[in-house]
């Protein structure tokens, strides 16, 4: 079995799993947002139980419209925080709360060898410290929430070999924005994708998590990683409970085995409106900017805002451009702070906002005017996905967001700083 | 048996096409309704019927996970959706919610915007009364079938923990 189906069969009651079987999985940790926790919870009524099957495997994040954004919002929020206090479940809000994908793993809430559903299609972003995490929908939640399984269909795993080491500014989210832009939004779709080799094995968690995140963004259920000391380290100070750690079986079965030499990758850019249309940086010229936004669960980690202040140190944002910078959590924004990143922002002209999913999914806090276009390190660049449906969005790592913000036009790290 | 015409969309629809985020600060399916497919035909809530069916090539519903893309669909009583392909969040909650959905590419490939389809559900027979060509769409696996027929996750899941097979 691969390593999918390795976690999968270990929480259901047999021995082998096999792609395309369904099967009722036992989960670690079920999870929902203000946007998808008032239909659960809904739902989660309607099937007549009290309580839910276990209050510590429960966990509802505030993030996406907080600090609510408006009364409509804010009703949502409510009756997802009374649902929280009346079931003792796990709950974050504002002042505690971060973007959840961000959150999840900082805690230390999602584990190696944990099976996790969310009611947020990016819940596959644990895949990175080799958990099996998936996406799902909000009555599935309510269902997961009652009895503790769910209903899953096994699925097949693609295997990824990324074979040699990457360049100066090229990071996890060039890796998946490349593959993508290989396969196709479709290329994966009902499959796991299983990350490997060498480029991987050296790529920082931060990287793992931001490829993991957007395995979704090709149609994936799931995107894993295998756990290495990297893994380890980060999970040693968070981890409150056991955890197990799985590997594949040497007769493990891919449904396809795809490899990339990355030795000369560039920064990717995936132009409107498909993360598949990925170009190299390189290629993009003059290509003038109103906006850039450095966050997201892709990319507002620690590491991202690292590699954005390296380039905006010293400098200047452009006159023209907004630069909207946004931690992932209160953490984030708090190492952020003591490292002096944000001085570096504030001082270069850049806003730096409380966590939240804000501009990602055109929420608030950036949103775009028709024609405007945004260089954004989020994972979705649809029709209308910020804002106006005739604005464009530029995905990129924090790296050429941050260079783009400087020039005004996008471009690759290396124009600003040689 | 369903009835209805076909309003025809391409490739990829994505969730933000169906619903787009700015309205999800409420879950009501009502409301979201008045919204749906807005981004990609703004026309569709003023064209649609109860009954009519939504036709797309391949991946349709990617993207988010949210709900409220099947729920608005079925809120502006389309009655079925017709694709080559889902995407597979979306092809889970439309199953959980009870919004019927077929996957047959010929029926696709052979049938234009506008023509009038009749669907029988049970042995996922398409009949094109525009045309007269009939199709067969892909049958659902056997738990897929027991889904639909416990009427959606819901009373699925109360039928096991009445049984107490949880
Ligand atoms: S940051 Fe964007 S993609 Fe991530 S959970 Fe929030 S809205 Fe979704």
């Amino acid at each position: 079995m691969t390593l999918a189906e390795k976690i999968l069969a270990a929480h259901t009651n047999k021995k082998r799993v096999t792609p395309g079987e369904f099967i009722n999985v036992k989960a670690d940790m079920v999870l929902s947002n203000d946007i998808t926790a008032p239909i659960a919870i809904k739902e989660f009524r309607r099937i007549g139980v009290a309580k839910v099957f276990d209050p510590a495997k429960i966990v509802m994040v505030a993030d996406h419209f907080v600090p609510n954004k408006d009364i409509a919002s804010a009703e949502q929020v409510k009756l997802m925080r009374d649902f929280a206090s009346e079931q003792g479940i796990i709950y974050f809000d504002v002042g505690r709360m971060g973007i959840e994908h961000a959150l999840l793993p900082e805690q230390g809430l999602v584990l190696p060898g944990d099976v996790v559903v969310g009611a947020d299609s990016h819940t596959c972003t644990y895949g990175a410290l080799g958990a099996f995490a998936t996406g799902m929908g909000s009555t599935d939640i309510a269902a997961a929430m009652a009895t503790g399984d769910i209903w899953m269909k096994v699925p097949p795993t693609i295997k990824f070999v990324y074979r040699g080491k990457l360049g100066k500014w090229v990071e996890g989210k060039d890796l998946i924005l490349y593959t993508i832009g290989q396969i196709g939004v479709d290329g994966a779709l009902y499959s796991a994708m299983e990350f490997t080799g060498e480029a991987i094995n050296a790529l920082p968690m931060d990287g793992r998590f931001t490829m993991s995140n957007m395995a979704i963004e090709a149609g994936a259920k799931a995107g894993l990683f295998h756990v290495d000391d990297k893994t380890l380290l980060y999970i040693k100070s968070r981890a409150k409970r056991q955890h197990t750690i799985y590997e594949l079986d040497a007769d493990a079965e891919y449904a396809q085995l795809i490899e990339y030499d990355v030795s000369r990758l560039e920064p990717q850019v995936s132009l409107p409106h498909s993360p598949a249309n990925a170009r190299p940086v390189s290629q993009l010229k003059n290509m003038e900017i109103d906006q850039a936004v450095i966050g997201s669960c892709t990319n507002g980690r620690l590491r991202d805002l690292q590699v954005a202040a390296q380039v905006l140190k010293g400098k200047k944002v452009h006159p023209r451009v907004r630069c909207i910078i946004i931690p992932a959590t209160q953490q984030v924004y708090l190492d952020a702070l003591r490292e002096g990143l944000i001085e570096t922002f504030v001082t270069a002209g850049a806003v730096v906002s409380t966590p939240t999913c804000g501009p990602c999914l055109g929420g608030y806090m950036g949103i775009l005017a028709a024609g405007e276009r945004s260089i954004s390190t989020t994972n979705r660049n649809f029709v209308g996905r910020m804002g106006s449906t005739k604005s464009e969005v530029y995905l990129s790592n924090p790296a050429v967001a941050a260079a783009s913000a400087i020039t005004g036009k996008i471009s690759s790290p290396e124009e600003v700083k040689s | 048996m369903l009835k209805g015409k076909v309003h025809k969309y391409g490739a990829n629809v994505d969730t933000d096409a169906i619903i787009p985020a700015r309205y999800l600060n409420v879950s009501d399916p009502a409301e979201l309704a008045k919204h749906c497919m807005e981004d990609i035909d703004k026309d569709f809530i003023n064209r649609v019927k109860p009954g009519d069916i939504i036709m797309a090539t391949t991946n349709f519903g990617c993207g988010s996970s949210r709900e409220h893309a099947p729920l608005a669909i079925k809120a502006s009583d389309i009655s079925c959706v017709i694709a080559k392909s889902f995407a597979r969040i979306f092809f889970r909650n439309a199953i959980n919610i009870g919004l019927p959905l077929l996957e047959c590419s010929d029926a696709v490939d052979q049938t234009k915007a506008g023509d009038i389809l009749e669907i029988d559900l049970v042995g996922g027979k398409i009949k094109n009364l525009s045309n007269g060509l009939t199709f067969t769409a892909k049958p659902y696996p056997e738990f897929m079938s027991q889904l639909i027929s416990a009427g959606g996750l819901i009373e699925y899941t109360k039928e096991r923990l009445v049984k107490g097979r949880v």
